[in-house]
């Protein structure tokens, strides 16, 4: 019975071996997955997914959905987003109204874990996967994500 | 079919015509001596350039492919910068076994490079003894690296010199019997009237199922003595840092590296010429037109072609398998490669008196 064992265990790792050595052949036939990154620059960019960059999408008329809410700054583990509001009055109703100034964002101390996204209540922060974040300024990693003049969308407020 | 033993005769004969025979003899050794070295470096370079590209393609990568086209010039620029690299001396080494160590790994791989019969007239020397020389040289490496452990002062290369000794002692038994059923069948020791004997077919098919279990323990033992792939426990980076040179840099560590490599093509092409019938081209009897265009392929196209199949092979088997533990790899020796050695070549003997 002991023979018989060693025999069986002997043609059963043989076996085994023989499928390792299959599948390894069969990663050495894949494509490969390299890419070949200064040479492909512009041409190939991460998954739509990748969190690159922190961005504040505007529409044709300079408008964005960000009221103010704090809610992101709130959420930031460290202090990366920083909302400045401002007082605004509202040419409509004449009523006075907390609006965005500028919305501060250190790329240098983000650690990408999108609790800013994910905790928006008007989806006005989204991701891009843009990732050459490379300066030679210190001061240039704050940015400023609202643009120049911009205002609230007017879809929002309805 | 051409042959190498048409210009090694013009040769001769060129430098018997101006030069007495002393002088004659001492040109060709210097020759000899000056090809085998290069060849040895070249093939070192190629041989490391193929691992790299082939592990990155077992990786899914595409490996080195910056240094000249595809990158087959990047092994040369390494090779560059470990000439330029210092060779730091250790304190508390024993200096003269420490620098001798690496001398004697080489030369044991050289030694044995230089009997291989890459052709018909390429082969160094042509010892009656061939087989018993290869095994017995070829093993001597383990000296080098035994005294490098000692030596270096250190407990990692004591730690990885003893396993490589444990290693290539028990090892070097699959490999002998293994050689030692295709030397049976033949009824030879002496290389070149192996590779002769495989003309009409090779070994590993004349020899039905022994020379084919033959074939595979000596490539799994062969596979074992280079200290490679699922058998470097040596080495074990994980745990011993580089194993037994560890202490060693420059160009001193790079001797134990190209040893390495060589060892690689060596044991791959010994496998080729015993069992797959090294420079001689595919005859099948009976099949005379594929025969005559099977000769119109070089012999020494046949040989690398059949040796770049098991350093393949090797390779393959490195990343397929995960290694293997020091107890587990001496019980595969001793409890199932051994045993079916014995058997095997009992086989082979009655295969070869029916």
């Amino acid at each position: 019975m002991k023979m018989i064992n060693y025999i069986k265990n002997i043609f059963l790792g043989i076996w085994h071996l023989l499928q390792g050595m299959y599948i390894a052949m069969l990663n050495f036939i894949r494509p490969k997955v390299t890419e070949q990154y200064p040479e492909n620059r512009g041409k190939v960019s991460p998954h739509e997914r990748f969190r690159g960059q922190l961005i504040m999408p505007h529409n044709e008329q300079n408008q964005h959905k960000c009221t103010a809410c704090k809610i992101c700054e709130m959420n930031c583990p460290n202090g990366t987003i920083r909302v400045v509001t401002k007082m605004e009055t509202d040419p409509e109703t004449g009523k006075e109204k907390k609006v965005l100034d500028r919305y501060m964002y250190d790329i240098g101390s983000c650690i990408f874990c999108a609790l800013c996204t994910e905790s928006c209540p008007s989806d006005a922060i989204d991701w891009t996967t843009n990732f050459e974040h490379g300066l030679f300024t210190k001061s240039k990693l704050v940015q400023r994500l609202n643009r120049e003049g911009s205002s609230l969308m007017k879809k929002i407020r309805e | 079919m051409f042959q190498f033993s048409v210009v090694n005769q013009w040769i001769d004969e060129f430098l018997r015509t101006y030069l007495s025979e002393g002088w004659t003899l001492l040109v060709e050794f210097v020759l000899v001596a000056l090809l085998v070295l290069t060849a040895y470096a070249v093939l070192a370079l190629l041989l490391i350039y193929i691992e790299r590209k082939i592990c990155a393609f077992f990786q899914c990568r595409i490996g080195p492919n910056r240094v000249g086209p595809f990158g087959i010039l990047q092994s040369v620029a390494d090779m560059i910068k470990i000439l330029l690299k210092e060779i730091i001396r250790i304190n508390k080494v024993d200096p003269f076994l420490f620098r001798l160590a690496c001398f004697l790994v080489i030369i044991a791989s050289l030694c044995t490079f230089g009997a291989l019969p890459f052709d018909g007239g390429l082969h160094a020397i042509d010892f009656n003894i061939g087989v018993f020389y290869l095994l017995a040289v070829s093993s001597l490496g383990v000296v080098g690296i035994l005294l490098a452990g000692w030596s270096s002062n250190n407990k990692y290369t004591m730690i990885g010199a003893m396993r490589s000794g444990a290693q290539l002692i028990s090892y070097e038994l699959s490999c002998g019997l293994s050689l030692l059923s295709i030397v049976i069948l033949s009824g030879t020791m002496q290389l070149s009237q192996i590779v002769e004997q495989q003309s009409d077919l090779w070994f590993i098919f004349k020899g039905h199922v022994p020379a084919f279990i033959a074939f595979v323990i000596y490539l799994i033992a062969g596979h074992a003595e280079t200290n490679r792939g699922p058998f470097d426990l040596p080495e074990a980076e994980s745990e011993l840092t580089a194993g037994y040179h560890t202490e060693y840099s420059g160009i001193q560590f790079g001797f134990f590296y190209l040893a390495e490599y060589l060892n690689m093509f060596i044991i791959a092409a010994i496998a080729a010429t015993m069992f797959l019938g090294g420079w001689m081209p595919l005859h099948i009897p009976g099949w005379d037109r594929i025969n005559e265009i099977m000769d119109y392929i070089p012999p020494v196209i046949w040989f690398f072609g059949k040796t770049f199949f098991c350093v393949f092979m090797a390779l393959w088997v490195r990343w397929a398998f995960p290694r293997l533990r020091i107890d587990q790899l001496l019980a595969l020796e001793w409890k199932i490669l051994l045993p079916i050695g014995l058997i095997n070549i009992l086989l082979m003997t009655l295969l070869v008196i029916l």
